[in-house]
Formats: C-alpha cells, structure tokens, sequence
C-alpha cells in the first residue's frame, strides 16, 4: 500500500494496537486523507480506558476538515467515564466509511467484543499499529502477545500490520530504517501482510507513508 | 549507547525503579498515576519482585513502612488526592529514620480536583508531607529521560539519609511520551542497613524501627540527629540548572514540565532582545537557595512559573532575602500555561524594578 486511503476497503476501518503505538495518530490521518479525498467519513473514540490522549481531542481540527467525530458524550470532562458515543451505531450504519480508534489491549478491545455481529455485518477491515520502540512491545514476539489478546477480547480478525515506529519528535531516517526488520518479523510471526511503515511527514524517505504529528505540543 | 525507546513518564518511573533494585511496589490506583501501577503489576513477577495493589493508600503506605524497615527497596506512587492520604505513613516513616521512594504524579486540587496536570502540592510536598518535624527529599524531573536517572537517584538519596524520597511529577509528565535511554547512573556508595530488621540468625541484637518516643529528651536528641542530617543534606545534593542566566534581567523560576514551558518562553524572549534567563531547581527539598541568592546580585527579578497559585514565591523571596522583586505566573486546576503566556508576562516585568 501506498496511501491510508487504501486501508479503508470496507465500511469500517478499525485502527488497534498497544497503548503509544501511535494508533490514534493513525486513525485521525486516515480520516484526514479521506476527507482531503472527498470522501464522506466518520471517527468513532472507542478507547474507554485511557482519558488522557485519544480522538477526542482532535474534534475541533476533524470537523473543520469535514470529518464526524462519534466521541463519548462526557469525553474529557470530569465524568470522563468508561462509555460508548451516544451515536455509535453511525459506525455501522451511517453513509460512506467509518474509522474505529481502539484502546490499546484486551481492555481496551472489549468494547469491540460488544458489537462483534455489528462489526461483522458491517464488514470491516481491522489493522495492527506497531512500534518498535514502545518498551514492553518493541520485540515481534512481545507485540503479537497484544494482537493476540485483542484477537481474543474482540472476537475479530486482523488484516494486516501498519509500522508506525516512531520516537515522537526524535523520529529520524535511521530509526525508521531499523524498525522494518522487527515489522518484517511480525509480519510473518502473525501470518499478517506488512501493509507500509509510516514516516513523520518532515522526512523523506523511499517506500513510506507520510503521516502528520497531531498530538498537543506543550512547548 | 543503548537503543532508544519511546516510554510513558509512568512507565519510565516504573522501569527505573525496577532496574534500581525496587523489588516492592505498593499501591492505588489513580489517574493520572495508574500506568505506574499497571506497569508495576506486569512487569515485577516476570523480575524477581512483587506489585500489591493494596485496598488503599493508607494500607499501600504501611506496607511501604514495613518493607523499608527490613532495608529492601520499596516504592509506592499515587497521585494528589491518594498522597494526602499517605501522609500519617510519611510522617512515621520520617519518623522511622528508613529509605523509601514515593511518587506523586500531580493533578488539580484541592479536593478531589480533576485529573489533568498540576503543580499545586508543592507546598504539601516540601514543607508538610507528614505532621511532626521533619523533612522528605524532592526531586523535580522535567523530562522521561531525566525521570530515568532521577528515580534511581532517589533510591540513592533516601538510602544514604535514611528518609523518604519523593518524584514529584505531574499528570502531563506521567502521561507524555518521549524517547528514553537507561544508561547506567554513576553508581553511588550506599552504607551498609546494619539498622534493618532482616533478622539476626541470634548473632547480633535485635533492631528495633520505630517512631514512638514517649520520653520528650529522647524524641529531641532524636530530632536533633535527624536535623544533623538534614543538614548534610542541604549542603551535598542540591541540584539545579541554569539557562542564559549569566547576563540575564529576568530570571524565571520553574521546575517539572513547567520548566520547559518557561524555556520555550526564555528562548523566545531572547529572540526580543530581552535578556531572560531560567533557573530550574531539580531538588524542591532541599531548595538550591544559595545559587538563587547569587543570582539575584546579578537579575533585576525573579518570575516563579508553576501549574499554582504561586506556591514556590516565598521559597525564592526567603533564598534572595527579598533583595529583588519577585512575581509569579500560574494556571492552576489542571491548566497549563502557554509559552505565549509566559513571554507576555516576561515582557510586562522585564522593563520594571530598573
């Protein structure tokens, strides 16, 4: 693959991984390029588990560029509580495509769990964020641990793998390079296509991604 | 150099810790402290150590009590509101004369607050953690990476003093990602717990750890002790760092995430033409006052920057004896103050006190 748009085959796309991978950063490109690509899209915040960073947080800059953000109705107040979007079920049903943001392990996959037949229905399309500098999962064998529990809680399949490392504004070519034996190796531990590494898009590198940094900067 | 990994500043305090030695973590969970915790409960099994998620604070602290008065290295973290409920077991610990590292990754307050970052116990931290005379080291970091080398410091200090010692944080330090490297840090010499209850195999006497003195000229000569070292304290481990403050007017005053704020603000205050510098205090207890004293000959004044209402102001005044003026800027109840909000306000007091 060459683009995000091309992850978004089915009606609903969802982006999963462990906690730092990057996954919300991914999900909010994919629904940046689909909205560039005049494409009718939604975002739905399903990480029930961590309040601090999440899709939420991008609403405003989404709905500026066209895209609907399905986020729980207390996100990022002070009953910031374990719960769905009022309006969840647009992922399965509203027009054009959806985007599921998924909290980063079996808790956080749970919420998938919950909807299995809708999601199936649907048809779907679910990917693997990884990043082969986040701690506990920067070996293959430690990521595939995760996918295998999100596997479990969710009831869902994968499609294939997406190579997000990154050392946030550190990120450069080499730490790139270095990470794409590691995606390899997941790749083929996981019986899943390695579909294309991702870049920060201040680099130029061949056979990447560009993806643009949207978390908060405090500095 | 070891390969460089992307870590949580909850995670990084967990991990640093554990490569410290810690083999004991007790606590609560608490946003925004709880990766810590979770990190603790994944990680010690699989390392030789054991993660309890006690039934409360106050219990985490006890146990804290416990196992430092055997001499292991023990760890307990919680954010604001789980820290008050600490503070009994802080002040026997202190009390108890033994080592242990607490962690408190700081949201808004009073009360239960919100969850979002804040700076605003840091009074609670470096004047009265706990009732009774005494004192817990506090160390500031500002950074995943600094996180790193600091809590294995705090081991170091609160062994070698035989007092707790305290990470203090913030929410938005805890949560952020950024790239962290564990390069060993330089091994310091830690005396022997010949204090410890560890048990003595009938060769030696019992140890006895304890806080209860009921004779008022023991529980003194005690205290007293126990300042001596307070002392020696103040006068080996103060750690602090400067920037652009050599020819600097404005000096700020600001520590933890703030400081780096308040660096983007100095930077950009220098782009002006206005000579502004930072002095980052890394150690809140004990407070590097003698650097600030002499700074304040050179400044014309201080600004304390802090996610508070101006908690630090008086610790500067009391360092430069009031010789310049000192103002504070704050956001406070988990708000964060901008580099735009810093440099306006540098702006307004740069020209002032000529």
């Amino acid at each position: 693959m060459t683009s995000f748009n091309e992850l978004a085959t089915e009606k609903i796309t969802i982006i999963s991984g462990p906690y730092g991978s990057g996954k919300t950063n991914v999900a909010v490109n994919l629904a940046m390029s689909l909205a560039e690509s005049g494409l009718e899209c939604r975002i739905a915040d399903l990480d029930i588990v961590n309040p601090y960073f999440r899709s939420a947080d991008n609403k405003e800059l989404l709905e500026k560029m066209g895209v609907t953000t399905l986020v729980p109705e207390f996100a990022n107040t002070s009953v910031d509580i374990p719960a769905l979007p009022q309006n969840y079920q647009l992922l399965f049903n509203g027009s054009g495509k959806s985007i599921a943001d998924v909290g980063g392990d079996g808790d956080g996959a749970a919420v998938l769990g919950l909807s299995h037949d809708d999601y199936i229905e649907a048809g779907y399309k679910m990917y693997f964020v990884y990043n082969r500098y986040r701690y506990i999962t920067a070996e293959p064998e430690g990521a595939l641990e995760v996918l295998e529990e999100i596997k479990r809680a969710s009831g869902l399949d994968f499609h294939g793998i997406i190579n997000n490392s990154n050392l946030g504004l550190e990120t450069d070519e080499e730490a790139i390079l270095n990470s794409i034996p590691y995606a390899k190796k997941l790749s083929e531990i996981s019986n899943l296509p390695l579909l294309f590494t991702t870049a920060p898009d201040w680099l130029d590198i061949e056979n990447t991604v560009k993806i643009k940094d949207i978390t908060k900067k405090l500095f | 150099m070891a390969e460089k990994l992307l870590m949580k500043g909850n995670e990084a305090i967990a991990e640093a810790a554990i490569r410290a030695g810690c083999k004991l973590f007790f606590g609560y969970p608490i946003t925004p402290q709880t990766e810590l915790a979770e990190y603790m409960a994944k990680q010690m099994p699989k390392r030789g150590g054991l993660s309890l998620q006690a039934e409360s604070e106050i219990a985490a602290i006890n146990m804290v009590l416990g196992a430092a008065s055997t001499g292991a290295r023990v760890i307990t973290s919680s954010s604001s509101p789980g820290i008050s409920l600490k503070s009994e077991g802080i002040s026997y610990i202190i009390g108890s004369d033994v080592p242990c590292v607490i962690v408190n990754v700081q949201r808004g307050g009073p009360g239960l607050g919100g969850i979002q970052p804040a700076q605003s116990d840091y009074n609670q931290a470096t004047k009265a953690l706990g009732h009774g005379d005494g004192h817990d080291i506090v160390l500031a970091p500002n950074s995943v990476q600094e996180i790193a080398t600091l809590v294995g410091e705090a081991f170091d200090l609160a062994d070698i003093y035989r007092m707790p010692c305290m990470i203090l944080a913030d929410g938005a330090l805890g949560q952020m990602m950024e790239p962290v490297d564990f390069e060993a840090k330089p091994a310091r010499e830690i005396p022997e717990k010949d204090w410890a209850c560890n048990g003595h195999g009938g060769k030696r006497v019992h140890n006895i750890v304890n806080s209860l003195y009921i004779e008022p000229e023991k529980l003194e000569e005690i205290v007293l002790e126990r300042f001596e070292r307070y002392k020696k304290l103040e006068e080996n481990e103060v750690k602090y760092e400067e920037y652009l403050t050599e020819d600097a007017d404005i000096v700020l005053v600001a520590y933890g995430i703030t400081a780096r704020i308040a660096k983007t603000a100095v930077r950009n205050a220098r782009k002006k033409g206005i000579k502004a510098g930072l002095f980052r205090p890394i150690t809140l207890y004990p407070f590097p006052a003698k650097q600030l004293n002499e700074l304040a000959d050179k400044a014309n004044c201080f600004l304390s920057v802090e996610m508070n209402m101006g908690q630090m102001v008086n610790d500067i005044k009391i360092a430069i004896d009031c010789k310049k003026k000192v103002y504070h800027y704050g956001r406070t109840g988990g708000m964060i103050p901008t580099p735009e909000d810093i440099l306006a306000k540098i702006e307004e007091y740069s020209g002032g006190n000529k």
